[in-house]
């Protein structure tokens, strides 16, 4: 394949996947079971998943890796299995995509809050983030995929953690944006701004955002991100936020709604479009019919 | 400006040696316990929280305020040894079974504390049953459930029930919130309050023990 960058700095746009996290409840994930440890338990479920978002048109398919740094890991008391987890999660990645897309790890935050606000130092964090980072970057993902990210510090942190074990491999960085009085704002209290300018010094190659309240909200997201740097955008969506409907918990917003707003993202200049949590392979399937058309 | 004045701004710019040796000074001063804490701590709380909802200030402003909040009330706890630091309703709280996410629910018993409640808080991952028996056991008025997984909604169900199981639905009350909770949702599992936000949480509470 292409190397990811050179595809986007050609102005070809690129799809990602959906939502891994709803999709794993959908298929059996209980609470209090980490989802990251299914790589283990259940890698049938996970490579289904993957092989649909493939199947739909997905570029670049994320490894089931969102909370397996460390410091989330320890959460579960698996902390020790940290190289395992990552490993794992990225071989029934490749294994599916078999050279037809990009394996892009997948990594969130870590859940823990850093000095002075929170009782956690920078370099635990930094040293967590490495670890996982090289375990992914060793096991031969294409991408590494920073997402949802509230503090720029931590997302910085995860960047430069990135390229300091795997320079050359190319990291998207995004993060989440509530809807202020004053702005787009995470709840960390940066800016969009902020936020496009701390990562691109960071060194990540592509940003944009992630998760949030739905379409309507993220292609005002890339419109500000579009003006804040000259980086590739890469947006992934939530499909609305959750609702109840007669006891059931859905996502209401519909893959033709995202193909309708994947115009709007395209004409912005987003270079990877995708979807957060709510989102199935319909959506993709409508993303990719929208980028297939242009 | 006053002492309880200092008192109440060093918290709002997190200054918590400053509330340490501020509190300190008012206690030497002879100033009531209860009005250090009413006047100087809840007070700059009370600011925090306005702010925190118009979106003036963030999240890591009052993790420092809280702290500061917690630097001077260390220092009036034994002061109060006797009855306990005085509330104004006690409130158990903690993030359902099955979700490890807590930063939310921190955040509301934080607001809550600083709003003068005494909070006994579970942490996360905490199963219907500890609820409702702490909340028996301390005499507790509210229990507050978060969550920010869709999956674990059902688990502020089994509290509610448990709660009317045992009798206790009228004396103990109930709010919901996180992510995927809305009014609508905490209507329909029937919880007796939603909160929103942090914030917001706050003044449901209040209604709720009015």
């Amino acid at each position: 394949m292409e190397p990811f960058l050179e595809r986007l700095r050609s102005g070809e746009i690129l799809i990602s996947d959906g939502a891994l996290g709803t999709m794993l409840m959908r298929g059996g994930l209980r609470p209090g079971q980490c989802p990251e440890l299914l790589v283990v338990e259940q890698p049938d479920l996970i490579t289904s998943i993957a092989r649909q978002y493939l199947e739909a048109g997905a570029d670049a398919v994320h490894t089931n890796t969102f909370g397996a740094s460390p410091m989330k890991l320890s959460d579960y008391g698996l902390e020790e299995r940290t190289e395992e987890i990552n490993q794992r999660a990225v071989n029934l990645v490749a294994q599916v995509v078999d050279d037809r897309a990009y394996v892009s790890g997948s990594c969130g935050p870590s859940g823990k809050i850093m000095q002075p606000y929170g009782d956690f130092k920078e370099e635990v964090l930094y040293d967590g983030y490495e670890r996982q980072m090289r375990t992914l970057t060793d096991a031969g993902v294409d991408i590494i995929c920073i997402e949802t990210m509230f503090d720029l510090r931590e997302a910085v942190l995860a960047v430069k953690a990135t390229k300091a074990v795997s320079p050359q491999t190319p990291v998207m960085a995004t993060m989440t944006f509530d809807k202020t009085p004053k702005g787009y704002s995470t709840v960390w209290g940066n800016s969009i701004e902020e936020s496009a300018a701390g990562l691109q010094e960071a060194g990540a190659d592509v940003v944009g955002s992630n998760c949030g309240h739905g379409m309507e909200n993220m292609v005002e997201i890339a419109r500000r991100f579009r003006e804040a740097t000259s980086l590739p955008l890469l947006i992934q969506s939530n499909a609305g936020l959750p609702e109840t409907i007669d006891g059931e918990i859905v996502y209401t917003e519909s893959p033709q709604l995202f193909a309708e707003k994947t115009h709007e993202l395209i004409d912005i200049g987003v270079a990877v479009i995708g979807g957060c949590c709510g989102t199935t392979p319909e959506h993709i399937r409508a993303i990719k019919g929208v980028v297939d058309s242009q | 400006m006053s002492l309880l004045e200092q008192i109440s701004t060093s918290l709002q710019q997190g200054e918590d040696k400053q509330v340490f040796e501020l509190t300190n000074e008012a206690i030497a001063e002879g100033i009531p316990a209860k009005e250090i804490l009413d006047n100087g701590l809840i007070a700059g709380m009370d600011i925090i929280g306005e702010q925190f909802r118009k979106h003036e200030i963030f999240l890591p402003e009052v993790l420092l305020a809280a702290r500061a909040m917690y630097a001077g009330m260390d220092q009036l706890k034994p002061l109060f040894a006797k009855e306990g630091i005085p509330s104004i309703g006690k409130v158990v709280l903690g993030t359902v079974q099955g979700d490890l996410h807590d930063i939310g629910k921190n955040l509301v018993g934080i607001m809550l504390k600083g709003a003068g409640f005494d909070i006994i808080d579970l942490g996360k991952d905490v199963p219907p049953e500890e609820f409702v028996e702490t909340a028996v056991r301390e005499g507790a008025e509210v229990i507050g459930m978060s969550t920010l997984l869709t999956t674990t909604t059902p688990m502020m169900t089994q509290v509610i029930e448990l709660l009317k199981e045992k009798g206790f639905d009228s004396t103990i009350k109930t709010i919901v919130g996180g992510a995927p909770v809305s009014e609508e949702l905490a209507r329909d599992i029937g919880a007796d309050s939603y909160g929103y936000d942090a914030a917001s949480a706050v003044d449901r509470v209040k209604e709720l023990i009015g």
